[in-house]
């Protein structure tokens, strides 16, 4: 057990898988000699040469479709899109060709690569920095759309990611990289794709988040308590396969549930885990399944950044929504008035 | 690397005339042996059957939709020839002359155009991509393949095949560009039929030819008579083996023509005049190949018949293979999505179970 930032768990995580199978290799813009621009990549060139971890010409679609052909010839493309928004000229290529190729070929063909999305936020990034995309790729049948909150995770999530038959859309939450936590790389503790992690128990209200909210439920949790309300917090950990059972087990528990996601709320993961928790857990909820989320905005520039980003004081808002006191919402009440 | 020997030649490269009779050959190429050129004539005749066979198809339901590539017919077995069975094609929806060529089963070729699944060979055993329909997104994966098999160190070969309205596509550029970059072993093999459904090519690109597209990126080039298949063969061997001895990629732009519309549901007669379709017979692949063989004294009536009896007799048998209905296994929907199905596939494939059983 050793404390390490999520930075340094997903660059061990690479490194060791390099060292373990020759045919993974990893690219993208800048991976080589810098090590990537958040660093993850450091030292792997120099470790491993050129020919396992190199730069690329600046094209994500080619970084893409390079991987395919590679993937296709039995390797096992770890590829990096530098940023979130950066990975849009990809998108034909991951959305018609990586998410497709197992089910056009019927099985014959399979894709084994990951695709690491540095995303989201609260870095003070300028325009086309800071997108939170995921919903994009979750919508895409046919990609694991996974993201760690912690340093544990990011190690045995991009393990698993890089060891998966299929295509994994591995976004990392950009503003916990430099975040720290205890790590296991000998002794694994982390659970696999598709399963939730419970965080912190409670009996008065469900908190679902994943990624960069994580650190946002917690804090919310923590302030709570001092409140005298016990919040139970689920991290997804992987929004692709969706946990069902853990987060209806929760919910069923609490009878309340908040769904936090740093994204832009219209048409989003929240909405799609709204619409499940509320489709299976019914007759068990006390309240409506509240979102708190981005707005419907374009992100914005650094310094309002801050008011947009989802944070505990929001969360805490949303759970006094929950009824506890048998009254209205208001806040839905004036929508309607207006 | 010299611009020099970049550049493709200044006027497409040429064996033999519209009317059958050889030309002086232009430098730098080696003509095919007769055999290789025979068996050319052989799969062009079936290829063409199966084409006509394919859009008559369509017209009996059998098939959905068929994009023909009648005319194009010294392209396509051409860049069948000149690659080894251990060599990878990644083709696009309208070669399915160049695949069923390349000795695939045709229904599994077909496959895709009856509607029965996206892809209906093995591309693993034939060493085939699926059929692309995206346009131009096959020659990067193609770049790919070329360096898996560099890395491997099999001295296989791609040919990436492309449209000349697949050119405009960002993704045929960065294709090149990756491919120059790595040096990979791939061939990017331009048919420039003239249209992209509809629009000619005069609206597509104001290069002096598609194949001045390499020299950008470092990538000879060559430009090539798309109906003289001695010429293509000529041109495709020379280029598969500047990629095989390591010269890296290689670019060819056949000029050839689309004889029928895009496919069985467009009108081509909308945005071309019947007297453009009607010089292009004069120029037909097959006809000059027959003619440039018999003078040769190496193809003679007796073996004419024999190519068209073979060709009858396939049509014959797609026919009958076509006409029995696929099978379709609706819980096959989950199979191919992951590996293994999610939680939430399970429930809908038991979703559909339930309704299918009302």
């Amino acid at each position: 057990m050793t404390t390490s930032s999520m930075a340094q768990a997903l660059n061990a995580a690479l490194r060791d898988a390099l060292r373990e199978d020759e045919r993974v290799l990893v690219f993208g813009e800048d991976v080589g000699p810098l090590g990537g621009v958040f660093r993850i990549t450091d030292g792997l060139t120099k470790e491993f040469g050129e020919e396992r971890c190199f730069d690329t010409p600046l094209a994500e679609a080619g970084i893409v479709g390079l991987a395919v052909g590679l993937a296709m010839g039995g390797f096992r493309p770890v590829i990096e899109m530098q940023f979130d928004a950066f990975a849009y000229p990809a998108f034909e290529q991951i959305a018609s060709h990586v998410a497709k190729l197992r089910n056009r070929t019927r099985g014959r063909l399979s894709l084994p690569m990951v695709i690491r999305i540095p995303y989201a936020g609260g870095i003070g990034g300028v325009e086309h920095h800071c997108d939170s995309s995921e919903a994009y790729y979750a919508h895409t049948p046919g990609l694991k759309v996974v993201t760690p909150a912690t340093a544990d995770d990011a190690y045995w999530l991009l393990r698993d990611a890089i060891a998966d038959p299929d295509p994994v859309i591995f976004m990392e939450p950009k503003r916990l990289y430099w975040s720290k936590g205890e790590t296991s790389v000998e002794d694994r503790r982390a659970a696999g794709f598709g399963r939730a992690a419970v965080l912190r128990e409670g009996r008065d209200a469900t908190l679902v988040a994943y990624g960069p909210t994580v650190p946002v439920a917690l804090e919310a949790a923590e302030a709570a308590a001092r409140d005298g309300r016990d919040l139970e917090v689920v991290d997804l950990r992987t929004i692709v396969p969706f946990d069902d059972a853990t987060v209806v087990s929760s919910v069923r528990k609490t009878g309340r549930c908040v769904v936090i996601q740093e994204a832009q709320g219209f048409a989003g993961v929240g909405a799609e885990i709204a619409a499940r928790v509320q489709e299976r857990c019914f007759h068990s909820l006390a309240a409506p399944v509240l979102r708190v989320t981005g707005f419907d905005i374009p992100y914005p520039p650094p310094i309002l950044e801050h008011s947009h980003l989802p944070d505990a004081d929001r969360v805490l808002d949303a759970v006094d929504r929950l009824q506890f006191d048998d009254e209205p919402d208001l806040l839905y009440l004036a929508g309607e008035a207006s | 690397m010299s611009v020099d020997v970049l550049l493709p030649s200044p006027v497409p490269v040429r064996f033999v005339a519209e009317d059958g009779t050889a030309v002086p050959p232009p430098t730098g190429y080696r003509v095919p042996e007769g055999e290789r050129l025979l068996e050319g004539f052989r799969r062009m005749v079936v290829g063409r059957r199966f084409d006509r066979q394919a859009t008559a198809l369509t017209k009996q339901g059998r098939l959905a939709v068929y994009p023909s590539s009648r005319g194009q017919e010294a392209c396509q077995i051409a860049g069948v020839l000149a690659l080894r069975d251990d060599d990878w094609l990644f083709p696009t929806y309208r070669d399915s002359v160049a695949l069923v060529a390349r000795g695939l089963d045709p229904v599994e070729v077909l496959t895709l155009l009856r509607g029965g699944w996206h892809c209906g060979y093995d591309p693993a055993a034939t060493r085939v991509a699926p059929q692309c329909t995206p346009l131009a997104t096959q020659t990067i994966h193609a770049v790919g393949m070329a360096d898996a098999l560099r890395r491997k160190g099999e001295d296989g070969v791609v040919m990436a095949f492309i449209g000349d309205g697949g050119t405009s596509e960002g993704d045929f550029h960065e294709a090149l560009n990756y491919a120059a970059v790595l040096r990979a072993p791939v061939v990017f093999f331009v048919q420039n039929n003239k249209y992209a459904i509809s629009v000619p090519l005069a609206k597509q690109s104001a290069a002096p030819a598609l194949a001045y597209k390499g020299i950008g990126y470092g990538i000879r080039s060559e430009q090539v008579d798309g109906n003289d298949l001695v010429a293509v063969l000529a041109v495709l061997d020379a280029a598969v083996e500047h990629a095989r001895t390591g010269g890296g990629p290689f670019l060819v732009e056949a000029h050839t023509y689309r004889m029928d519309p895009h496919t069985n549901a467009d009108d081509a007669s909308r945005y071309r005049e019947k007297q453009e379709v009607e010089r292009w017979e004069a120029a037909d692949p097959l006809a000059r190949l027959e003619t440039y063989l018999r003078e040769r004294g190496l193809l003679d009536a007796d073996a004419v018949g024999a190519a068209h009896e073979a060709a009858e007799k396939f049509a014959a048998r797609v026919r009958e293979d076509m006409n029995a209905d696929p099978e379709a296994d609706p819980f096959e929907l989950f199979e191919h999505v992951f590996a293994e199905a999610t939680p939430q596939l399970r429930e809908q494939r038991a979703l559909l179970a339930s309704e299918l059983e009302d």
